[in-house]
């Protein structure tokens, strides 16, 4: 098998895309698009490590973190649908009754 | 493989060290239950529900005492420290409960929902404060996040609240990938996500000074200094902290705090030792910039929320002191100081949510006006809490910040102590405008009266009082408990 | 082998990602994103972590996704309503972060060397199995709670009525 350093190489990369997108983006669903993508790149990260080491605590975090990014997801937007119904928007920098 | 041998004895005791915990779980699913079968106009008795079951977690924790238990393998211990901030977070818990009973009335939150998502927050800090596997630590974050994102959001018919959940719900995502990511990273240089097997291997110089293991803690560091709300990863508090409805707001300031601090003592005490000095530079620059730029910012608000959001980020700041010396003198006095500021700090909103009476246009700090001679009771009781809050004798604030400095100064740390102190002096300006809107400004025409409190409201404020006041005179035997919880840590 | 896949997926995974951070229309977002998420499946696979790999497949792409393009479909922001995004200072302080990200861990990544490794079976059924019910049976019902927390708490912001 090959050394995990390529593989945590690769979860940087995914990881720092993820980063760009919750920075950059306004497009509020396309943010938490970027953070699965985050989620993802460390999900990458503990396989790699998990199975170069022969131990399962690799894969059952990354099972909980996929079980967190569901429930994320699933709470995100439904915060956007209210959101939606109050203000017909899906842009983060329109939202201004507090200030960003 | 082998089939599972189970091993009876293990798993009883296992289940006994996560007892507080399973009450509080079991509560919130009973409070579901008895919601489907309640009739409309009797929902506040799921309010008394919660409080019951948050009572006897509470007499759980009591009963355990700080004895050392750990179940599941080592992901979870009941220790001192342990103990200590389940009864700080299951105290917050039942003091917010204990003004929903007013508070939902009038702002209709008395809803199955309201509180079974509370009592769930409320399980995953109790877990977050007990893991000693990153992983517990990381689950009961997300377990505490989640139902705290809905709450905020929860008058969803109000713009202000929605929009703090979603602000809130953003960067909480943002921040705990970069937690994960820490622990991920330590994971692969120690091939360990357990903190005392950390602890071990972080003896050994060579692992401690691994760029990669650095990266790592330093990733870790700033997903719970988001949840903590340090500067510069505090850009949610104001409006989450604004948008929430009060009630809310009052419960997260004082217990999302002490869950995260908890971690990070745990983590910071028992597995960085060997990093101090390292470390300690890093969280002296976060300590200034956050007591700093917390309390300049209060100052400029008029918004008596707002100003308390900002307030509250210069507290996470005074409680980081502690944590830069780094021993247990400086444990101890932040695990005091959390203690105290969650009395006073949900006191104070609960005096404030009485005063206010509307969402987002009654926290005007000019509808405070003329109330202190008109509502002398009222009146009295938000003085003490903001006179504790800025610090001054003979308040629990006042100990828990001298306690807070000395142990920067016994430690060297004496240019911190200077900064911290004047930035207390800062703070002492804009608790004290509001108490002068309260005695010197004359009220509006048509100043409303404030809402008379039920009975349960009243006891809530009356022990926030009594224990700002008794702990403000005789500290002696919480400091020594919080001492004890501290060293059990470190045993 | 497992080089040349890697290269492949590896190449997919981030290729898509980019595309999911890049689009304007959430919808073209959500497709590239179930294309990153089969790559690193695949990736999954090619460490021998068999079980997640699955529910990569079916979890994520399958159901998580699936609840965006959902979602994506009942707010159904018209195309010329969608936010304008312009360069400015965070889309470039996104750019920045990103790189700075990206080098920090091929610095750190370059000079990793783990300890050689017992060949043991670690990401197959039985033993992620084995795990979840043994050492990390807390974890496992910690996540229970979160999922009732976040099912009692989508209802509540996105029903009519509570």
């Amino acid at each position: 098998m090959m050394e995990p350093s390529a593989y945590l190489l690769l979860s940087g990369i995914l990881f720092g895309i993820g980063v760009a997108g919750v920075v950059a983006r306004k497009n509020a669903l396309i943010v938490i698009m970027s953070v699965e993508i985050m989620l993802n790149g460390v999900n990458v990260a503990f396989i790699a490590v998990g199975s170069h080491l022969g131990d399962p605590t690799g894969s059952v975090f990354a099972f909980m973190v996929m079980t967190v990014a569901a429930a994320e997801a699933a709470v995100g937007l439904a915060i956007l649908i209210a959101i939606f119904r109050l203000k017909e928007t899906v842009d983060i920098t329109e939202l201004s009754v507090l200030k960003w | 493989m082998a089939p599972i041998a189970i091993d009876a004895q293990a798993l009883l005791q296992s289940t006994y060290s996560i007892l507080p915990e399973i009450l509080v779980v079991a509560t919130a699913l009973f409070v579901l239950f008895v919601d489907l079968i309640l009739p409309e106009e009797n929902k506040r008795v799921l309010c008394g529900v919660s409080i019951i079951g948050v009572a006897l977690s509470l007499f759980a924790v009591f009963s355990m005492g700080p004895a050392r238990i750990s179940g599941f393998s080592g992901a979870v211990v009941h220790d001192g420290l342990g103990a200590f901030f389940e009864i700080v977070i299951l105290s917050a818990c039942a003091l917010t409960l204990l003004m929903a009973t007013g508070y939902s009335e009038w702002e209709g939150t008395h809803k199955g929902e309201f509180y079974s998502l509370l009592l769930l927050s409320t399980s995953g800090m109790m877990f977050m404060a007990k893991g000693t596997d990153l992983m517990t630590v990381f689950l009961g974050l997300e377990t505490l996040s989640i139902p705290i994102y809905v709450l905020v959001g929860f008058h969803r018919n109000r713009m202000s609240s929605i929009e703090g959940a979603l602000k809130y719900f953003l960067l909480g995502a943002f921040a705990s990938g970069f937690l994960l990511y820490g622990i991920a990273l330590i994971y692969a240089v120690s091939g360990t996500t357990k903190i005392p097997q950390l602890a071990a291997m972080l003896l050994d110089a060579s692992l401690a000074g691994n760029p990669m293991f650095l990266a790592g803690a330093g990733l870790l560091l700033v997903g719970l200094a988001f949840k903590v709300s340090l500067v510069p990863f505090h850009m949610w508090t104001p409006d989450a902290y604004e948008g929430a409805p009060t009630l809310v707001t009052a419960f997260m300031s004082a217990a999302v705090k002490a869950a995260a601090f908890a971690a990070l003592i745990r983590f910071l005490l028992l597995a960085l030792p060997g990093m101090q000095p390292a470390m300690g530079k890093i969280l002296w620059i976060l300590a200034v910039l956050t007591m700093t730029v917390g309390n300049l910012s209060a100052l400029r608000q008029d918004n008596v929320k707002r100003m308390l959001a900002y307030s509250s980020i210069a507290h996470a700041g005074y409680i980081l002191v502690g944590m830069v010396s780094g021993d247990v003198l400086g444990g101890q006095a932040s695990l005091f100081y959390l203690l105290v500021y969650a009395f006073m700090n949900i006191g104070a909103f609960g005096v404030v949510m009485l005063i206010a009476q509307k969402e987002d246009e009654g926290y005007d700090i000019g509808n405070f006006a003329g109330i202190g001679f008109r509502y002398p009771v009222l009146g009295a009781l938000l003085t003490l809490f903001l006179v504790s809050l800025g610090g001054i004798p003979p308040t629990a604030g006042f100990i828990g910040k001298f306690y807070l400095f000395s142990a920067a100064v016994k430690n060297g740390y004496i240019g911190l102590a200077v900064i911290g102190v004047l930035n207390s002096a800062v703070s002492i300006y804009y608790y004290l405008r509001l108490v002068v809107y309260m005695y010197m400004m004359p009220a509006g025409a048509e100043a409303p009266a404030p809402r008379p409190p039920r009975v349960a409201f009243s006891l809530a404020l009356c022990a926030s009082a009594a224990v700002v006041l008794v702990l403000g005179i005789l500290p002696r035997s919480v400091l020594e408990f919080a001492e004890r919880s501290v060293l059990s840590l470190l045993m | 082998m497992e080089p040349i896949l890697f290269m492949l997926f590896g190449a997919i995974a981030v290729g898509g990602a980019i595309m999911v951070v890049t689009r304007k229309h959430p919808m073209a977002s959500a497709l590239y994103l179930i294309l990153t998420l089969f790559s690193v499946a695949a990736l999954f696979v090619l460490r021998q972590a068999h079980f997640l790999a699955a529910i990569q497949v079916i979890v994520y792409a399958g159901a998580i996704v699936v609840l965006f393009i959902f979602v994506i479909m009942l707010i159904n922001v018209p195309e010329n309503r969608l936010p304008v995004e312009r360069a400015t200072v965070m889309r470039l302080l996104g750019v920045i972060a990103a790189g700075l990200l990206i080098l920090e861990t091929a610095l750190l990544a370059r000079r990793f060397a783990m300890p050689a490794a017992p060949a043991a079976d670690s990401g197959s059924v039985q033993a992620v199995g084995r795990a979840l019910f043994t050492d990390y049976l807390l974890a496992f019902e910690i996540t229970s709670v979160l999922l009732l927390a976040a099912v009692i708490g989508a209802i509540t912001l996105a029903k009519k009525k509570i």
